[in-house]
């Protein structure tokens, strides 16, 4: 069981909130866009292993 | 302890996703699947050995390994269909919960036509 993944999420969103409400603060809207984009993608990207390992194992264990 | 874990795991993810939710609501989201995730994965390898043991019964029985099999499918079936049932109405989507089951019911009846129809020619041969 790795927890791991949670704490790396939680923290990769804890520093997309500041970056963000730092480029909002300094006017630059469309970089603050770009960044909460680029968030979403990593964290998609991490979690994608995840839910095909998951998908697999159930289809192992039921013979699917 | 096993469950200790998962419940701390469970109540470290739920802060997590609960300090998050105010500012970045998606990634709150993605934090909730995760955990979903990583306790089953951590679960079904407990799972395995009852499934091992259930099978070994199953064969002693005589069970036809048709209806066993499509029991486990069933099972399957409606554990993914809640998960991801789950996380949309999580993330506040009901309309989209609600096809995502009505799916999963609409698979495991056509999963469980073959049985239905043994059912009913049984029941035919006992009423003349």
């Amino acid at each position: 069981m790795d927890v791991n993944l949670i704490f790396k999420i939680a923290a990769i969103g804890i520093v997309v909130a500041v970056l963000n409400r730092v480029l909002n603060q300094s006017g630059r809207e469309e970089m603050a866009m770009m960044t909460t984009l680029a968030g979403v993608v990593v964290v998609l990207m991490m979690i994608i292993n995840l839910i095909s390992n998951l998908f697999d194992s159930v289809r192992t264990m039921f013979h699917l | 302890m096993d469950i200790m874990k998962i419940v701390a795991a469970g109540i470290i993810a739920t802060i997590l996703a609960v300090l998050l939710r105010g500012e970045r609501p998606e990634i709150a989201v993605v934090i909730s699947i995760v955990t979903g995730l990583v306790i089953f994965v951590f679960l079904i390898n407990k799972l395995n050995s009852v499934m091992s043991v259930l099978k070994y019964f199953a064969g002693k029985a005589n069970i036809d390994i048709l209806y066993f099999s499509t029991i486990l499918k069933v099972i399957a079936i409606a554990y993914i269909t809640e998960f991801g049932a789950q996380i949309c109405r999580d993330a506040g989507e009901g309309a989209i919960a609600a096809k995502v089951e009505l799916a999963g019911k609409v698979l495991i009846m056509v999963i469980a036509i073959p049985i239905l129809a043994a059912l009913m020619d049984i029941m035919l041969q006992i009423i003349p």
